[in-house]
């Protein structure tokens, strides 16, 4: 009985020592989103709010803004729309958040850096990300508001179509590593940054990363928060800490799926320099290697969110049925050609 | 510990079933549907079926049900005429209940050979995947038959031949030719008086 | 496993169908509207390569594949071929009435070949999953064939209804299997009868036991007349079983271990008994056997008269299969417990569908009871429980089809593009009209009511006979009485035809291929008739008995 409690206190402790540096890269993203495209628009960001970390640097400018925010929301009232579902409308929320932190559960952060080590991480996150689109379905439909009922459709429908690409993208995945734990999936691609899965798998890794902004709603998928024409979408009627909610759970899952990415094509916290001769000597732990390809990632976001025009809605469902399941699909053949011809150096 | 997430997550499942059929409003039934499949999950789960587990949460919470939402959310329905049938339906409907419940107390209640859980190295996605393509290679094939009919079947039974979406053919826009579209006249001017 | 012991050669029929479907299905996307007879052409092609198929595929002995998944014997190859020249004629004769109302599509064919890919699977299944899969390729297709006519309300209707009630009798079938699966612990068909076998073997087993014991009240004594009992008997699990307990305990331990042990065992044959009731009540629904009947009319009335003909025609072969594979494969064992289930559906089909139908004024409607009367007959051959009597009912489920083929025919015949010919009126005067057209209603109604010579006289005059070798007579007496109220509706028909002036003189168009194949049709209907010897053997022939 002890020993459960014990266990049990333990796991708290590390499912807090994950989700807290979540919450602080989340509050970053946010900063860094506003900074990067702000200097793609030639302006300079948010610069108001300075923070100075060590007292030497002075040029921190905007670097508080992520708090002064949090704060401000926090302390903004709470409006509960007349005739909306209340009970509903509160938990629809944290639907949205929580999966998308129980899926860290199963995200190797280094060698063994991992909360749980289970054998079907793939389609656990799998499952995961499925049913984020609960919180925005159910959000949109106790809003009692046609904006946020027309997001939560859009949204609806927009994730279901691109979970199928999606699924077929980790179908790729696992075919090519033999395993659907993630820790294995990095370790078959040991090697340098020439062994990692993106290049057997490029199609799918392009396919990944799109199905990854649509499963986000992000731009240039984000027709279901479209400001421009129902007004916020889903959330239209959330305000304060509510829509805080909401906003770390998007921003969650971006760097869930920036994660994934680097763990499935970009070989996780493995150095791109092994075997290769001189750079192999530059040692740095995993967790950075991580954190760096993790970041490249999420520029790639933003910078695609700064490049696209928003997308047609049709549009939208034209390419992830009648191009994206397509190319996967044959890929998945392709590729189990490559792995029966042994093909090196990744199926050797 | 295991004993006690079982009965938690039963007690939650039986309650969640039981919410499904009394609850009034269709869109709290339908979420009250996904709380019971995944309790079901976590009950398979617990009985180390994890592919199982996943598989119903990834496919009927994750897209089943999300569908089912998109449906009901969109339904208007007269509740009042959806319950009108049911003190002349009940005695019916409970005779039939309360024989498939007979029937289930036999079948389990005779339950004998139940295998005792084998503790294999391999995983059981694995597992499943070795007689899946190799013992069930035929009825899987079939299954899939079946899959594609059922897809064949929801086109052809939605699709209407008029398109009404009008697209922009980029090409022809292109390739447009100026005497296709302006017809220059030669209008005489009007002697001056 | 290796592909070799796979057996995939015996399946080409299957495969064929499988994979012309998908290549159909391709090519129908892209064909322009002017070449859709193509689609009809290649999908006709694919019937007669997979009859070419099936005869070149017949073993001597009866051969498994795929893992015991399948069975290819002389039964299945029997009915296999009768299904796909069924569908053959079925599209032959829907052609132009689908042209008519603009539901000649491609997926229409494709799902058509899917329906009989289906029933070939059922016919060949040697696994509960075979059987479970094939009933549902077959059903599912069937449903959106029905309701492929958007416009029509009634065909949407009748959809709806064959979908809810199908799905409903698919769920009893699966829960019968389950039952099984859950005492059993296996789904093919072989192990199944060996283990159904061993569990009535058991039944009497633990009686006889019990009543060793209940008779002797020393306990060493009655320990010995159960050792004396048990170790005569070989084919019974629980007699070696408490054999062992006696060999190794001393006679009152013994008795302990063993007492509970009769307790629960008896309720594995009760728990089979249960699942065999959900298996009956599906076939029954599937086949349309009173009281599982109330779809039949309803479907049979609502959906194209096209989609009609395919429903009443080879399914019905396709459902008999299944019967044959789940209660005779399966099963055989516990036929003293699924003959009287049987008797009562037939029963109550032959009363049922033969009184109804003389009320019908719909032709469809009326053919619709028909159907369910014969039902009532075909199981009759079942009844009997041995070999001669399945071969009867395979006879009579073979030329059933085929005089149903003939009478949904005439109808499509007689309709026209926005006119249904499915009045009972509407054959007035028939023989006014068109003498060839009237004859050969003629000779189907003959043959389904049951008048000799014709061919149905036969099939009735075969199932019968061998319910009466089976002992019952009463039955026999029943089913001839209703078979004679049941020519009444199908006389009224000739009388219509031949007495009554006719209500329309619009002259009967159709193409050629149609005509031929309806009088085709007929003429086979009559032949058999006359000589009824080739086909009883081959259906004997299929069941080892040799004429």
């Amino acid at each position: 009985m002890i020993e459960s409690i014990l266990y049990l206190i333990i796991t708290v402790i590390k499912i807090v020592i994950i989700v807290l540096p979540i919450m602080a890269c989340v509050a970053y993203l946010t900063l860094a989103e506003r900074k990067i495209i702000g200097y793609m628009q030639v302006r300079i960001g948010p610069n108001r709010v300075n923070l100075s970390l060590l007292p030497g640097i002075r040029n921190l400018r905007g670097f508080g803004q992520p708090i002064a925010d949090s704060v401000k929301l926090m302390f903004k009232e709470i409006i509960i729309p007349t005739n909306a579902d209340k009970f509903l409308f509160v938990s629809a929320p944290i639907l949205a958040l929580a999966p998308a932190l129980a899926a860290w559960a199963v995200i190797p952060f280094a060698d063994g850096w991992v909360l749980a080590d289970i054998n079907a991480g793939l389609l656990y996150i799998l499952a995961m990300t499925s049913i984020g689109v609960y919180g925005i379905m159910i959000s949109g439909w106790a809003s009692n508001s046609k904006y946020a009922f027309l997001g939560a459709m859009r949204s609806a429908a927009q994730i279901i179509s691109y979970e199928i690409a999606m699924g077929f993208a980790l179908v790729g995945v696992l075919m090519a590593a033999g395993s659907l734990n993630l820790t294995e999936i990095v370790m078959s691609q040991k090697g340098s940054f020439l062994h990692w899965f993106w290049i057997p798998l490029f199609p799918l890794f392009i396919v990944y990363f799109i199905s990854g902004l649509a499963e986000t709603n992000r731009a240039p998928f984000d027709v279901a928060e479209g400001e421009s024409e129902i007004v916020a979408g889903f959330h239209v009627e959330y305000s304060g800490m509510l829509f805080a909610v909401f906003f770390l759970a998007e921003y969650a899952n971006m760097i869930l799926i920036a994660s994934l990415i680097t763990i499935m094509f970009l070989g996780g916290w493995l150095s791109p320099f092994e075997g290769i001769p001189l750079l192999e000597y530059i040692y740095l732990p995993g967790i950075f290697w991580f954190g760096a390809k993790v970041a490249f990632v999420l520029f790639f976001f933003l910078w695609t969110r700064a490049t696209f025009p928003r997308y047609r809605y049709d549009q939208i469902m034209r390419l992830g049925w009648k191009v994206f399941i397509p190319i996967t699909l044959v890929w998945i053949v392709v590729l189990g050609l490559l792995i029966l011809f042994k093909l090196p150096p990744w199926f050797a | 510990m295991i004993k006690f997430t079982f009965y938690l997550f039963s007690l939650i499942l039986i309650f969640a079933s039981v919410r499904v059929v009394t609850v009034k409003n269709p869109v709290h039934a339908a979420l009250f549907l996904v709380l019971a499949f995944f309790s079901s999950a976590a009950i398979w789960l617990l009985l180390q079926a994890e592919f199982l587990a996943i598989a119903l949460v990834l496919v009927y919470v994750g897209a089943v049900m999300v569908l089912f939402l998109f449906v009901v959310m969109m339904l208007e329905i007269n509740f009042s005429q959806l319950r009108e049938g049911f003190v002349r339906n009940l005695p019916v409907a409970g005779l039939v209940g309360a024989l498939i419940l007979l029937e289930m107390v036999f079948v389990v209640g005779a339950w004998q050979n139940v295998p005792p859980p084998v503790a294999t190295e391999i995983p059981n996605i694995v597992a499943l995947g070795q007689v899946l393509y190799t013992d069930y290679f035929y009825p899987f094939e079939i299954a899939a038959a079946l899959l594609l009919v059922a897809m064949i079947a929801a086109i052809a039974l939605t699709m209407r031949p008029h398109n009404r979406a009008k697209y922009q053919k980029p090409d022809q826009q292109v390739s447009v030719n100026r005497e296709d579209y302006v017809r220059i006249v030669n209008i005489p001017s009007e002697a001056k008086d | 496993m290796t592909i070799a012991n796979l057996n995939i050669a015996w399946l080409l029929p299957e495969i064929l169908i499988l994979t012309m479907a998908c290549v159909i299905l391709v090519i129908d996307a892209y064909l322009p509207k002017q070449l859709r007879n193509l689609t009809y052409h290649l999908t006709q092609g694919t019937l007669l390569g997979a009859a070419l198929l099936i005869i070149a595929a017949n073993p001597m002995q009866p051969i498994l594949a795929m893992n015991d998944m399948v069975i290819i014997d002389a039964m299945s190859v029997v009915l296999k071929l009768f299904i796909v020249l069924i569908v053959f004629f079925t599209f032959i004769y829907s052609r132009e009435y689908l042209q008519d109302r603009k539901i000649f599509k491609g997926e229409y064919f494709v799902l058509g070949l899917f329906a009989t890919l289906g029933m070939l699977i059922m016919v060949s299944a040697h696994n509960l999953l075979m059987v479970f899969l094939g009933l549902e390729l077959l059903s599912l297709s069937l449903y959106a064939m029905i309701a492929m006519n958007r416009d029509s309300k009634v065909a949407t209707e009748a959809a709806m209804k064959y979908f809810v009630l199908g799905a409903l009798a698919s769920g009893m079938l699966l829960y019968g299997m389950s039952m099984l699966y859950g005492i059993t612990a296996t789904l093919d068909l072989t192990k199944l009868s060996q283990s159904v076998s061993e569990i009535s073997n058991d039944r009497i087993v633990i009686s006889s036991v019990n009543q060793l014991i209940s008779e002797t009240e020393e306990v060493e004594l009655a320990i010995k007349n159960v050792e004396k009992h048990v170790t005569t008997i070989t084919n019974s699990p629980i007699a070696t079983k408490i054999a062992e307990i006696i060999e190794a305990n001393i006679e009152t331990d013994a008795m302990v271990i063993i007492k509970p042990m009769l307790a629960s065992s008896s309720q594995n044959y009760t728990i089979l008994v249960f699942g065999l009731v959900f298996i009956v009540i599906g076939v029954a629904f599937k086949l349309g056997a009173v009281p599982f009947h109330s779809w039949i009319p309803d479907v049979y009335h609502g959906s194209p008269t096209s989609m009609t003909l395919f429903v009443a025609s080879a399914p019905k072969i396709a459902a008999f299969a299944m019967v044959i594979r789940m209660l005779v494969d399966g099963m055989q064992t516990l036929h003293t417990d699924w003959q009287g289930m049987l008797i009562l559906l037939s029963i109550l089909s032959i009363i049922v569908g033969n009184i109804i139908a003389i009320a019908q004024q719909n032709i469809k409607r009326m053919l619709a009871y028909s159907t369910i009367a014969h039902v009532g007959y075909l199981l009759l051959g079942i009844i009997a429980a041995n070999a001669d009597g399945y071969a009867a009912s395979m006879f009579y489920v073979v030329v059933y089809t085929i005089m149903t083929l003939g009478a949904f025919g005439m109808i499509i015949l007689l309709s026209r593009t926005g006119f249904e010919a499915d009045k009972i009126e509407d054959f007035k005067g028939l023989n006014e009209r068109n003498p060839w057209y009237a004859m050969i209603m003629l000779i189907i109604m003959l043959s389904m009511a049951g008048v000799p010579p014709m061919v149905g006289f036969w099939a009735k005059w075969a199932v019968l006979a061998q319910v009466i070798n089976a002992g019952f007579v009463w039955l026999a007496v029943l089913a001839v009485l209703f078979a004679v109220i049941g020519a009444f509706y199908y006389l009224r028909i000739v009388k219509l035809m031949y007495f009554d002036k006719p209500t329309s003189l619009v002259p009967i168009e159709a193409g050629v291929d149609m005509r031929f194949a309806l009088s085709a049709n007929a003429l086979i209907v009559l032949l058999l008739g006359l000589m009824p010897n080739t086909l009883m053997a081959i259906c004997l022939g299929a069941w080892g008995i040799s004429v």
